[in-house]
Formats: C-alpha cells, sequence, structure tokens
C-alpha cells in the first residue's frame, strides 16, 4: 500500500467512524434535536470546504463566491426535484438525477466565471469571485419561473410578467424561493456524498493533473516554462470545486421544504465562513478541512449554554486560534518550550549527546 | 429633472462608499490586508452617536467628536491586538483574522443593543436646496455628505502628500523593510493608518445613518463590502481612486435602481465591476505591476 492510499483511507476512516459515532448517538437517542437536524448541514459542510480547499488551498487562488456555486447547484436541483415530482419515481434515482443536474450545473457556471475570472490575481479575483456569488444570489432572488400547458415561463419583475394560464403552476417564486422539495437528503446520503467528494478531491491531488495544479500553485511561471497548460488546469480546478459545491447546494436544498437565497445562506457570509474551515483545517489539506468543517459547526451548538454571547465567544476563539497557529513570535515560544519540555522528559533520550 | 436628482442623490451615496473606501485602501495600501472588520467599524460609530445624541441628549458635535475618538481608539486596539502579531504572515490568516474582528464586534453590538432596529434621528440640520424653482429639491444630508467626501478627499491627499508622517506611509506602502531600515518607525505608521481608517469610518456611519436611519448590528457589513469593491473599482492603494470609485459606484446603483430594477441593482454594480476588472485588472487608477521570473 502506497503512502498516499494509506493517508487517504484514514480521511476517509475519520469520515465512517463519525457517522457511526453519530449513528450510534442517534439511535440511543442521546441527541437532542438540534443537533439531529445538523447532521445534514454538517455533511454539506465538509463537502463545501473540501471543494473550497480545492480552489485554495490546491490551485492556490482566493475564492470568496464559493456560496454562489451552492446557491446555483441548490436551485438548480430543488428545481428539477419539484418538476419531476411524482414522474420519475423511484425517489431515490430522482435524488441522485437531481444531484447530477446540480453539480453539472454548478460546473458550467465555474467554466463560464472561470475563463474571463481567473486571469485576475489575488484580492482582485478575491472581489471578483465575491461578486459573481452576490449577483447569482441578487438574479435568483428575483426570478420567477412558472409551467403551464405552453411550457416554461421566466421573468425577472414579478409573477404577473410570467403570463401563466389559469391552470399554470408557480415554481420559483423571486425572493420566496422554492417550495415544495421533497426531503430526500439524510445524514447517510450526505456522508456517501462526503466520501465520494473526498475520493474525487483527493485522487485528482495525487494524479498528473493534480500534479499540475499544485506545480501552478507552487511557481506560475515555472509550471508556463514546462508547458504545463495553465489555463486548463486553473479551469479544471476550478469547474470541479464548483460542481462538489453545486452538489452540496442539492443535498442542502433537499434537506428543507423551503429554499430561499437569503445572504444567510448563500451570501458572501457563507463563502467567508467556507473560508474559515478550509484556512483553520489547513491549506490543501483534505483531511483538516473536513475536520475544521466539524467542530467549527459544533461548537456554535456546544456553546448553547452561553446562550447569546455564543457567537461573541465563536469569534474570540477563531481569532485566538489565528494567532496561536500563525504568529511568529508565538512559534518562537512554541519552539522554545518543545526544547525545555524535551530537556526535562526522561522517557525521550537525548540525542544530542 | 428627475434624472438629475437621482444622481445627486447617487453621488451622495456614492461619497458615503467613498469615505469608507478611503480607509479600506488606505490601510490595504501600507499594511497589505484586507480589513474585513471595517465596515463594523462604521456601525461601532453610528451605535456611539446614537448612544450620545439620541440617548444621553449631548449636543450633536460633541457626539461625533466622541465617535471620532472611540473608533480611532477601537481602530488602534484592533490593530494592536488583532493585526500586528500576525504581520508578515500569510494574507489568509490576516483575513480570517479580520472576520473575526468583524463577527465580536457585530456580536458586541448585538449583546449590548440587541437585533431590533434602532431608528437613527438624521443629526445633519442643514436647511434643504432647492433648484430650477422647486422641481429639484437638495436635502440637506445630501449636501452635508458630498462636500464631507470632497474636503476629506482633500485633506486626506494634501495630508500623505505633504506632511513628514505621509511620506513615511508612502515609503512603508512602497517597501516596509527597507522603510524599518530608513528610520522608519513602520508599527507607528501602520497605527497610525489605523487610526485615520476608523475616524474616516465614525464620520461615514454618521453621514449613512443619517440618509438610511435603520441602525442594526449588520448595518455596517454591506456598505463595508460595497465600498471595497469601490476600492478596487478606482484600483486598491489609490486615494483618488477610491474617491472616484465610490462615487462612480453610488451613481451607478442608484441610476440602475431608479432605471432598470430596484432587485437587481445590486446585481448590476457587481456586473460592472467585473467588466472594469476585466479590460483594465488593477482598476481604474491601479498601477501596474510587473512579474519578474
Amino acid at each position: 500500500m502506497t503512502k498516499t492510499t494509506k493517508s487517504t483511507l484514514i480521511t476517509i476512516g475519520i469520515a465512517l467512524a463519525f457517522y457511526l459515532v453519530a449513528e450510534i448517538l442517534l439511535q440511543t437517542g442521546s441527541l437532542s434535536s438540534l443537533l439531529q437536524g445538523l447532521l445534514v448541514p454538517l455533511c454539506t459542510y465538509v463537502i463545501l470546504a473540501v471543494s473550497l480547499n480545492l480552489t485554495v488551498g490546491v490551485l492556490g487562488e482566493l475564492s470568496l463566491g464559493h456560496a454562489g456555486f451552492m446557491c446555483v447547484g441548490a436551485f438548480a436541483g430543488a428545481f428539477f426535484s419539484v418538476c419531476t415530482k411524482g414522474v420519475i419515481t423511484p425517489d431515490g434515482l430522482r435524488f441522485f438525477l437531481a444531484l447530477l443536474i446540480g453539480a453539472a450545473v454548478a460546473a458550467l457556471f465555474g467554466i463560464l466565471i472561470g475563463i474571463p475570472v481567473l486571469r485576475l490575481r489575488g484580492d482582485y479575483l478575491a472581489i471578483v469571485t465575491l461578486a459573481f456569488g452576490e449577483i447569482i444570489k441578487n438574479i435568483i432572488n428575483a426570478l420567477y419561473v412558472g409551467r403551464d400547458g405552453r411550457g416554461f415561463a421566466f421573468s425577472l419583475k414579478d409573477t404577473a410578467g410570467l403570463h401563466l394560464d389559469s391552470d399554470g403552476q408557480l415554481l420559483i417564486k423571486g425572493a420566496q424561493g422554492i417550495t415544495g422539495t421533497p426531503h430526500d437528503a439524510t445524514f447517510t446520503v450526505g456522508i456517501v456524498l462526503v466520501i465520494v467528494s473526498l475520493l474525487i478531491v483527493l485522487n485528482l491531488m495525487h494524479s498528473r493533473a493534480g500534479r499540475a495544479i499544485m506545480a501552478i500553485r507552487d511557481n506560475r511561471i515555472a509550471a508556463e516554462s514546462l508547458g504545463i497548460g495553465v489555463t486548463k488546469y486553473k479551469i479544471m480546478a476550478f469547474s470541479i470545486s464548483a460542481a462538489l459545491a453545486g452538489a452540496a447546494g442539492v443535498l442542502y436544498a433537499h434537506n428543507l421544504s423551503t429554499l430561499t437565497a437569503l445572504p444567510k445562506n448563500f451570501g458572501y457570509n457563507m463563502s467567508i465562513l467556507i473560508l474559515v474551515f478550509v484556512v483553520l483545517g489547513g491549506m490543501g489539506n483534505m483531511r483538516g478541512s473536513m475536520i475544521a468543517a466539524i467542530i467549527l459547526t459544533l461548537l456554535p451548538e456546544l456553546l448553547r449554554s452561553f446562550s447569546e454571547r455564543r457567537m461573541l465567544i465563536y469569534s474570540i476563539v477563531l481569532i485566538a486560534l489565528m494567532i496561536y497557529n500563525w504568529s511568529p513570535k508565538v512559534q518562537v515560544w512554541k519552539e522554545k518550550n518543545r526544547a525545555f519540555f524535551r530537556a526535562r522528559n526522561p522517557f525521550l533520550k537525548r540525542v544530542n549527546k | 429633472m428627475e434624472f438629475f436628482s437621482y444622481l445627486i442623490n447617487g453621488i451622495s451615496l456614492g461619497s458615503v462608499y467613498a469615505i469608507i473606501a478611503l480607509g479600506y485602501t488606505m490601510v490595504y495600501g501600507i499594511a497589505k490586508m484586507l480589513n474585513f472588520a471595517h465596515g463594523d467599524i462604521i456601525m461601532i460609530g453610528s451605535y456611539v452617536v446614537f448612544a450620545a445624541v439620541s440617548v444621553m441628549g449631548m449636543p450633536t458635535p460633541v457626539g461625533i467628536l466622541i465617535a471620532v475618538a472611540a473608533c480611532t481608539v477601537l481602530g488602534v486596539t484592533i490593530e494592536r491586538i488583532a493585526y500586528r502579531p500576525l504581520r508578515g504572515v500569510s494574507p489568509l490568516a490576516v483575513l480570517i483574522t479580520a472576520i473575526g474582528v468583524s463577527y465580536f464586534l457585530q456580536n458586541t453590538a448585538l449583546l449590548i443593543y440587541g437585533a431590533n432596529a434602532k431608528s437613527f434621528t438624521s443629526v445633519i440640520k442643514v436647511p434643504p436646496l432647492s433648484l430650477a424653482g422647486g422641481q429639484i429639491i437638495i436635502s440637506g444630508e445630501t449636501i452635508v455628505t458630498i462636500l464631507s467626501g470632497i474636503v476629506i478627499m482633500i485633506a486626506l491627499s494634501a495630508f500623505v502628500k505633504y506632511t513628514k508622517a505621509g511620506t513615511a506611509m508612502q515609503a512603508v506602502s512602497e517597501d516596509y523593510q527597507a522603510a524599518s531600515l530608513m528610520g522608519i518607525n513602520v508599527n507607528g505608521t501602520i497605527a497610525l493608518t489605523f487610526a485615520i481608517g476608523s475616524a474616516l469610518a465614525a464620520v461615514a456611519g454618521v453621514l449613512l445613518c443619517s440618509a438610511y436611519p435603520n441602525l442594526t448590528p449588520y448595518t455596517g457589513a454591506m456598505p463595508g463590502i460595497k465600498a471595497f469593491t469601490a476600492a478596487v473599482f478606482g484600483g486598491i492603494g489609490s486615494i483618488p481612486g477610491a474617491m472616484i470609485g465610490g462615487i462612480l459606484l453610488g451613481v451607478i446603483e442608484n441610476l440602475s435602481k431608479a432605471y432598470i430594477s430596484a432587485q437587481l441593482s445590486d446585481a448590476i454594480v457587481f456586473a460592472v465591476l467585473i467588466l472594469v476588472l476585466l479590460v483594465k485588472p488593477t482598476g481604474i487608477l491601479g498601477k501596474k505591476h510587473h512579474e519578474k521570473v
């Protein structure tokens, strides 16, 4: 077994172990209803964190619009499910198709946005991805889609703009979003999706394409001079990342009966929240992203006994963690104390003598 | 005539964006960091004015002075505690810390004032100006906002160009290691930048809430993002760029609200930003950096 296979298996093992623990707690009834409701969103966040890590950690481009791809995927998947409810009979098949459609639409957006945008660098790229995320949210909030005997009708103004027949059915209602999405997402499905996305991303990283992507991250000019097609690999990483975010969106949408594009769930705040998972978990480290997403999602719930003060504590913990992990002074202090403890540890052999 | 009043309102909103963007762009130019908490300093400044003028009944100029002082102290403190330990490390780590600070400020305000919107009574008492025989009425808030935007930009440009501290700022923004070798107090200069940026944020908060009187802990977030967009639009790091970017953004937002669609105005603003950046990747007045192998 190679080192990378082993590392992949450990990462997937952690996901499975988490699933088993949660399932046992669920069966014995020791999970509060709040935590139970958090299980599917947790899977969504893990997939989002892993997929954003592909853009930020592996490709090395800062994206602040990840929630936009999630939003596109969620609405495409939910729209498909609402349209085909009762037409495609096994619910599992319909959900699977919805996942594929959500991922494909998000990937398409990833390519469309990626081609012009990936020419920009650093903070400019960050602000443009943020802008795209906001545009997507904004347009979906103003989008009305209906269906009647003549087919589908679209409008960006209001329901009257659709000119529906009397038997027409309103599918997407602007700011009120989509209602009646079937509740297909379960915790088991979520974990399967988490494992599939981990496999996709980890295999990509260890493939020839993945090495090319990392070479671009480490030194674009050197990679280019070796004959690596920078644009091709950038778009590849960006669109795979978008597709996975879209799939996460479909999962998210099928856990809710009403899907609306609020600033809270699809705005830049969400993109930033996912970025926090990625940075705290470690750039380019998928296992870290997964663990950070789980811990940081559960943290506010575990702090619930502090009621109103919990988000305040969360923010202080976040700042303290960043300083502890990154500050050069703290690193020096840690190094010193490591030497201090090692020198006085009788169980450790003294190597230097 | 209608167009003219939309345009004036757009310039007024744009001036607020510009004042916020000035703070963003100075901090970015000198400390090379995106201070995501900048928008929340606006919100804190507005709450301080609200508490001083509306609750405690102090005279308006005193309230504004207290807010400016409070925000200056706050900005310098944040820089000292959260940002200075991270100087020189990965920009992403600093960005996440700034997000942490932003959450911290929002939740502090939430704990003190609650989530319900406070209605901010305008503290600007300037009579409205009526033009063209009463067809165009320009409110006092608009006049004061536009004038303060112009005054602040001129004062700031002069400060950066002609004073010793200003030249130090330019030097630090060019190359902070070389600047420190020349005997410039880099930490002091960065702290001064944060102080100026935060004081401007307080002024922007007063102007913003006088025009849009709903004050919540999240009031600053969206204008903060828009101002950041404006700073990038004009070329981040450039003071006249921030001013031009801010005013253009405000005008585009107001005109598209009036003539195209109120719901889609944000999307149009961001789409224009993307178009500008695709044609001119460093913004309108941004400097181009050549990449060396």
